[in-house]
This record gives structure tokens, C-alpha cells and sequence, in this order.
């Protein structure tokens, strides 16, 4: 068994009084290539944000590389949904990628040309090195998706971690993503959230199926049978129950 | 024309004013881009409404009221950051009230001063030919103050406007440069209203950044832009109000509200033209 890098135990997780997340315990080992999927609203995100130490569990405990979230961030690449990030917003390719140096450069001024020359090493590692001076909002949703991998990247992380990396992207260049984090994966750990299941299987080699509480055992390598199983089968449980 | 440059060579209360206008735009310029970026509009038209009940205030008490207007602003700021980050869904009813409240706690401060408040209107709604050279050396100071610190900062605030989020994740500080930011916005909101008043404040503050924002590629570059903006719109406006006869922040005021029409209508029409091309 390889070394665990997330150890996630018993969590449980409410907003105001809702409860998100139930008793969740989930390991994520060293080289891994976990796929998070459940269907919207089910805690994916919030699961990662744990994970970051953006937000803390009500119960139960998480540990990052044997820390505590917080302390851990720095061996974290974190890809948020560019569909969240403004895009009239003034800002050249490169500097979106040089705010995943900013926790490593000089306080005051500007950054400095070793944290330039890294940024220039992460556009061309996924690829959109020749957009580097241009506008971000300027950019397609898939290259805008490489733009926050390469800031991701730059921080040298040991472990990458994507919300749902493809989604409004489509299917041609979801596909140039997905081979992309593949080769990623030879580095670096990486987990990824996504609620559609297709495309994923053939990527990922652990899934773990989230709907307020794990519904599937993620140790179990991934075939097509394992995912049909656990996301069709519980999915409709958790529809009667809403009914209800 | 003729008439406005022969008295700005003749007297000193002209001259003071085209130099408060052009030193106000530039931290106008600067700040105004951050309003305009990381959207705090509200948050900035909070701060300057309050800051009536400290020049009321500084007023009663027989203080100059600008310096109210600073020590509320600054108060006033920290406040509203502070709830805009820790409790972001009660942020605009928090904004809302203190708005008002600064408002009516100025105007009562003011009602009981002994004497005739002439003072009120030029608060509300400014006059920047009254400003003196005590002024004028205030704005250029409190410019400085401000390129300095935008300098030191410039990555950091670029980060948190950008993606605050990613930013926390960096290990940055992002209350205390948030806090600081809107410290620096408190700052050029005062110096505004001895332009065009507290009512009209929130205009010359973003409609410049607006306006630049249509044609700049960076951050920088808005600021550059929009600082030259304000310097057309308030020079341009003192010399239209002087010749006609108008009240200078309200004229400054409909000459910056339409040129951002303008240039967004003509952005509007490039862009639609530009996707027919392509087709």
C-alpha cells in the first residue's frame, strides 16, 4: 500500500443546519487518480474544500500529508471552475499564473524572474504557453481550464486537486483534458470532482461516489460495472427520499 | 475658453482647482479601477455617505470637517470590509443602513450648529472652487500615499481582486489586504468629495475605471487610463461650468456619466460588428 496522503475520517459537515456531508471516510493514497462523482448538490465541492482547509469539519477529523489542511496548502495545486472567475476582468494569461507564486514571492514589489521562469515552465507544460500575454477572458472555457492547471502547477504541488475540470467544455477537448491530467498523473497525485460519469472511467483509477455520505467502497479499482452500480442504484434511493 | 484661461492665469481659486482636479484623478484613476474590478461600488458609495456624519460631527464641535470625513471614512471602511468578508449575506443590509444613518447623523449635527449652514450643500454636493492651497497640498500628499502603497501591494491586491479564494490558499493575509485596499479607497473617497461632494462622489470614482475598462488589457494600464480620463472630464467640466455658469460637480458629473455611454454604445457596436465579420 502506498502512503496516504488525504486520510479523511468520520467526517460530517453542515451548512448552517443542513447537513452536507455524513460520516465520510475516504483515504487517498500516494499516486492516485481519484475521480469524486455524485450528482449535483450531493458535497463534491465541499468535500475539496475540506481537503484545502477553506472550510472545517463539524465532526471527525482531516489530515493532509499528515498535517492539518491548513499547513498543507503549499504541496496543493487547486483548479477551481473558471465559469466562476469574471471574465471582463483585466488580466493577462500570465499573471492569472503568476498568483500561484504569490505565496512564495517577496512581500512588497513585483515578482521575480525566478517565479516568471516557473510560470513560463507551467504554460508550457499544459500547452498554452503562446497565449501567455493574452487577455483571460479572452480565452475558450478549455484553455481558460489549462490557465488554472498551470497555476496550479506552478506551486510545484504533490497533489492536484479539480473541480469539475470539464464542465462546460466540450466533448473534443474534454478528452485533450483528461489526456493531459494523465500525464500529469505520473508526478503528481490528482483528484478530481465531476458529476458526469462517461468520460471519467477511462481516466480515473479510483472513484469514490458521493451523496451526502460515501456510497461506494473507493478502495475497489474501477470498471464500468463498479460505477454503474454504485451512482445509478443510490441515486434513486436519494430521489424517493426527497419526495418524501 | 478665452475667458476661463485668463482667469486661471489671474487668480488663485481657479488655479487651485484645475490642480485638486487633476491630483484627485489620479488616485481617482487608481482606486477607481479596484472599485470597478472587484465590484465594490456599493461597498465604496457606503463609505462615502457615511463620512457625512463625521464631517457633521467635526463641524459641531468646531473641527475642520474634512478631518471628520477621514477618521469616519477609515472607520467606516474597516467596518464595512471586515462584515463584506466574515458575514458576506448581510453585506448590503449592513451597507444600507450605515449609509443612511451617517447620513442623518450628520444632518442632525449639522441642523444644531448655531449659525447659517451654508456649509451643507457644498458637503453634499461639493464646490471645488472654495478648496485652498492647504488642500491642494493635502491631495498631493494623500497621492503619493496612495502610488506608494499601490506599488509596494500591486500583486497582492491583484490576487485578492482577481480570485480571493486562491488567494487565501496562498497563505496571504486576504482580510488585512482587503482591509488595507478599502482603507485606500476610504482615503480617495475624501478627497473626491472636496471635488464634486459627498452625493456625487461614487460617479467620479467609478465612471472613469468604467470608461478605461473598455480599452484596457491590464490592470496597469486601467489605472493609467483612467486616471487621465478623470483629468479630461474634471478639467473639462470646471472650464463648461465656469462658461456657463453651472455648478462644476454636476457638470463634471453628466460629462464622465456621458462619455461612458458613449464608450459603451461604441463597444457595443464594435463587438457586434466584429462577430458579423467573422460570419
Amino acid at each position: 500500500m502506498n502512503k496516504a496522503v488525504v486520510e479523511i475520517r468520520n467526517v460530517d459537515f453542515a451548512y448552517d443546519d443542513i447537513l452536507v456531508l455524513k460520516d465520510i471516510t475516504l483515504t487517498i493514497e500516494e499516486g492516485n487518480f481519484l475521480g469524486i462523482v455524485g450528482p449535483n448538490g450531493s458535497g463534491k465541492t465541499t468535500l475539496l474544500k475540506l481537503i484545502l482547509g477553506l472550510i472545517h469539519p463539524l465532526r471527525g477529523s482531516v489530515r493532509v500529508f499528515g498535517q492539518a489542511p491548513e499547513l498543507a496548502r503549499h504541496s496543493i495545486g487547486y483548479v477551481p471552475q473558471h465559469a466562476e472567475i469574471d471574465p471582463g476582468f483585466p488580466i493577462s494569461v500570465m499573471d492569472v499564473v503568476l498568483i500561484g507564486r504569490l505565496g512564495k514571492a517577496p512581500l512588497f514589489g513585483g515578482y521575480r524572474k525566478i517565479d516568471r521562469e516557473m510560470a513560463e515552465e507551467a504554460l508550457k507544460e499544459v500547452e498554452i504557453y503562446e497565449f501567455r500575454s493574452q487577455h483571460f477572458g479572452t480565452l475558450s472555457g478549455g484553455q481558460k481550464q489549462r490557465v488554472l492547471m498551470a497555476r496550479a502547477l506552478v506551486g510545484k504541488p504533490e497533489m492536484l486537486l479539480l473541480d469539475e475540470p470539464t464542465a462546460s467544455i466540450d466533448g473534443r477537448v474534454e478528452q485533450d483534458i483528461y489526456e493531459l491530467l494523465k500525464r500529469l498523473n505520473e508526478k503528481v497525485t490528482i483528484v478530481l470532482v465531476s458529476h458526469d460519469l462517461g468520460f471519467i472511467s477511462t481516466y480515473v483509477n479510483r472513484v469514490a461516489c458521493v451523496n451526502r455520505s460515501l456510497v461506494c467502497n473507493p478502495t475497489e479499482h474501477v470498471t464500468a460495472d463498479v460505477i454503474e452500480a454504485c451512482y445509478s442504484g443510490p441515486v434513486h434511493m436519494i430521489k424517493h427520499k426527497c419526495e418524501l | 475658453m478665452f475667458e476661463f484661461i485668463h482667469v486661471l492665469q489671474n487668480q488663485t481659486f481657479m488655479q487651485n482647482a484645475v490642480i485638486v482636479g487633476l491630483l484627485a484623478s489620479v488616485a481617482c484613476g487608481i482606486m477607481g479601477t479596484y472599485v470597478v474590478v472587484r465590484r465594490v461600488v456599493f461597498i465604496s458609495g457606503g463609505i462615502s455617505h457615511t463620512v457625512l456624519g463625521g464631517m457633521g460631527a467635526a463641524y459641531y464641535y468646531g473641527f475642520n470637517p474634512i478631518h471628520g470625513a477621514f477618521v469616519v471614512a477609515i472607520m467606516a471602511a474597516l467596518l464595512i470590509g471586515f462584515v463584506s468578508l466574515r458575514y458576506h449575506q448581510h453585506e448590503d443590509t449592513l451597507i444600507g443602513a450605515l449609509w443612511a444613518v451617517g447620513m442623518a447623523v450628520g444632518i442632525l449635527f449639522i441642523y444644531k450648529t448655531p449659525g447659517y449652514n451654508v456649509d451643507l450643500m457644498s458637503y453634499l454636493f461639493g464646490n471645488i472652487l472654495m478648496v485652498g492651497r492647504e488642500s491642494v497640498k493635502l491631495v498631493a500628499c494623500l497621492d503619493l500615499l496612495i502610488i506608494s502603497i499601490v506599488l509596494l501591494f500591486y500583486k497582492r491586491f491583484l490576487a485578492v481582486c482577481f480570485d480571493e479564494e486562491y488567494t487565501r490558499l496562498q497563505g496571504i493575509g486576504v482580510m488585512s489586504t482587503y482591509l488595507l485596499l478599502l482603507c485606500l479607497i476610504a482615503i480617495t473617497v475624501v478627497m473626491l468629495i472636496q471635488v464634486v461632494g459627498i452625493v456625487l462622489v461614487i460617479a467620479l470614482l467609478t465612471l472613469p475605471a468604467a470608461t478605461a475598462r473598455y480599452f484596457a488589457p491590464s490592470l496597469g494600464s486601467m489605472m493609467i487610463l483612467a486616471s487621465i480620463f478623470g483629468a479630461v472630464f474634471t478639467t473639462s467640466g470646471l472650464i463648461v461650468s465656469y462658461e456657463q455658469n453651472l455648478p462644476s460637480g454636476a457638470t463634471i458629473i453628466v460629462i464622465a456619466g456621458t462619455a461612458y455611454i458613449v464608450a459603451t454604445v461604441l463597444k457595443g457596436l464594435v463587438s457586434r460588428f466584429r462577430s458579423y465579420d467573422k460570419k
